[in-house]
């Protein structure tokens, strides 16, 4: 098999998050892609649409990702039902290395969809609480309308990590924070030298937020870069973000490597 | 040990015995092309070229050298990596879809007359195509078992600067057989480079090289060295790209590109594609299909919210600085073989040489 050619999958489960985005429960229907690890990605196929790469929001045996409705290939696959069978190629790409970071404070900030790909890591070192320090998560999202896997925020508060959300414009039934997500930097608890931290969301979010955790003493930030793909495997040419292919060098880097990058206008 | 040939007609005759589709250069609507060639006979003899940034002639050449012409507007890029080729089929079924992959018997080619300059940017797509953790098969399938027969530049053009990247104008290695033309006398100097080179010469009418006619041979690929047209100091560049994203430059070249992709094309080591999905009317079938694409196309950086790089000042300078800058961290060298292309079908005339010595020389402004 060539590395273009998708593997079925089988969606068993759809759950909506918000009135554009849903998390698709996935199944292989034979043999199923190599292990995802936390921070990696997929290119979804949509039968007679296309592809788009998207990031995977739950690994193991259960496989999960969430996909927002923003193109033809993304709507396709965002209403897939039950049932539906769509094509996945990887895992690709280099994963956050939540793994590698036992024994650390660790700090998650997501921006609206950017949640997503920091999922897995979360729930991988909640699996495994003992092992690391303290726990933050920081999530921003432009309305309570547009927050994701809101039914699991208190759960994951029960297994031990402080949650903190903040959105863009409140509604009537609001009572959290309400402002940007670099608000919320001075809630996290970590000592910065022994804390790791794992953004994504929108480029500026994740640039001012890895600055603002910097700003904090945070010297460990990794990123999750994104770009337009099209193969997902080297060949494309097309994520370049300087002298990386975000697909196999990236998506998540030290934040530090690529500041200057992002600086520069249109890289 | 060198060897002589009276003529490629031999040479040509044996490869099609052989087996091998015979690709080489030919006179097609008033350009030198790369085809499948008949015979010996389709060769260009006796024209040369006369190139100018933006322009591209053929012209009479006094003797009947066949080989007397550097770059023409095909590198071998398109026989090895297709414009546009078909990935798969996809059809539905009652419980989803089946995907059956294209598998293409490929064509067993011999490229004849490879310019030493064009020999490495083979090298160069082996790498990227090939190289890494993922390998593009059908690529692959393409590439191997190419025979190569080199021919050393002599003649160099007006918009050559192979010299200056390290890559010509003679060729040490990465060939069957390489060939010095003695222009006008139909006799070439022949260097074997590989067992498949020997077995097919032996199949050959050749004799020893005598060794003053191998010492001008040489002397002809040496003094080629001392015509280039053109020059780009390799020394420095990739610095040079890192630390001139923000000059004042790039302006002044996106004043005059017009982001239509030539230079994307005519490149023999522009790799980059799309990926193309379709459908056909009843929605039953689908297809993916692969083909070149160019990082001067507005939609190749488009991301949900808009293209990265929308104006022509940020596309210019993706393709420049990964051409010669970051190409090295990617792949481990130089994306730019100094073979010329780009400045000759530039249809403004843009001249990345003089684009880089603009850049050298804002840089060596503002760190004065």
């Amino acid at each position: 098999m060539t590395a273009m050619t998708p593997v079925p999958y089988r969606v068993t489960e759809r759950r909506e998050e918000t009135r554009d985005t849903a998390t698709l429960v996935l199944r292989p229907c034979g043999a199923p892609i190599p292990p995802v690890r936390p921070g990696q990605f997929t290119m979804m196929y949509a039968f007679g649409v296309g592809e788009a790469p998207i990031s995977v929001s739950r690994t193991g045996t259960v496989m999960e990702q969430t996909v927002r409705d923003v193109g033809a290939v993304s709507r396709a696959l965002a209403g897939s039902a039950p049932g539906r069978m769509i094509g996945l190629r990887g895992p690709y790409g280099a994963g956050w290395g939540v793994e590698d970071a036992v024994g650390r404070d660790l700090v998650f900030a997501g921006g609206g969809i950017g949640l997503a790909p920091l999922r897995p890591a979360l729930l991988y070192a909640l699996r495994r609480r003992a092992s690391y320090g303290a726990i933050t998560v920081l999530i921003g999202a432009r309305t309570p309308a547009d927050l994701v896997y809101r039914a699991e925020l208190d759960e994951w508060r029960e297994r031990g990590a402080r949650v903190e959300v903040t959105v863009d414009h409140a509604d009537d039934g609001w009572r959290g924070h309400v402002g940007l997500i670099t608000s919320l930097v001075n809630l996290v608890c970590a000592d910065p030298p022994n804390a790791t931290a794992f953004v994504c969301g929108p480029e500026i979010m994740m640039r001012f937020t890895a600055e603002a955790l910097e700003a904090k003493g945070l010297t460990d930030v990794r990123i999750s870069l994104e770009r337009n793909m099209r193969c997902g495997v080297g060949w494309c040419g097309h994520c370049q973000l300087g002298l990386r292919l975000v697909c196999r060098d990236g998506p998540v880097v030290p934040y530090r490597d690529v500041a200057s990058e992002l600086r520069v206008k249109e890289r | 040990m060198a060897w002589i040939l009276d003529g490629v007609a031999g040479l040509h005759a044996a490869l099609v015995e052989a087996g091998y589709t015979v690709i080489g250069p030919t006179v097609r609507d008033r350009a030198i092309v790369l085809a499948e060639l008949e015979s010996a006979d389709d060769l260009p003899y006796g024209w040369g070229v006369t190139l100018e940034p933006g322009g591209y002639r053929i012209r009479r050449r006094a003797d009947s050298a066949a080989f007397a012409h550097s770059a023409g507007p095909q590198s071998w890029k398109p026989f090895l990596h297709r414009p546009r080729a078909k990935l798969w089929d996809a059809r539905r079924t009652d419980d989803g879809f089946e995907v059956a992959e294209t598998r293409e018997e490929a064509p067993r080619y011999a490229f004849l007359g490879v310019r030493p300059c064009d020999l490495r940017a083979i090298g160069i797509l082996d790498r990227v195509l090939t190289g890494d953790r993922y390998r593009d098969d059908a690529y692959a399938a393409r590439r191997d078992g190419v025979f190569i027969i080199v021919v050393n530049c002599t003649e160099p053009g007006e918009t050559c600067f192979c010299v200056s990247m390290g890559t010509g104008p003679g060729a040490d290695s990465g060939y069957d057989l390489a060939l010095t033309e003695f222009a006008g006398e139909g006799r070439f100097l022949v260097d074997v480079g590989t067992e498949a080179g020997a077995d097919l010469l032996a199949r050959i009418e050749h004799r020893p090289a005598d060794p003053v006619t191998e010492t001008r041979a040489r002397a002809e690929v040496d003094a080629a060295a001392g015509r280039m047209g053109r020059e780009m100091p390799a020394e420095g560049l990739r610095e040079l790209m890192a630390g001139s994203l923000e000059a004042a430059r790039w302006d002044d070249v996106a004043g005059r590109c017009l982001t239509c992709g030539n230079c994307t094309m005519v490149c023999p080591t522009c790799f980059c594609t799309t990926v193309e999905d379709v459908t056909d009317l009843t929605g039953e079938h689908a297809e993916r299909w692969q083909r070149w694409d160019s990082c001067f196309d507005l939609d190749f950086s488009h991301l949900q919210g808009g293209s990265v790089r929308t104006s022509t000042k940020s596309r210019y300078r993706q393709w420049l600085t990964h051409k010669l800058g970051t190409w090295h961290d990617q792949f481990g060298s130089s994306g730019c073989v100094g073979c010329g292309r780009c400045i000759v079908w530039c249809p403004v005339g843009i001249d990345l040489t003089e684009e880089v010595a603009a850049l050298r020389r804002e840089g060596e402004k503002s760190d004065g």
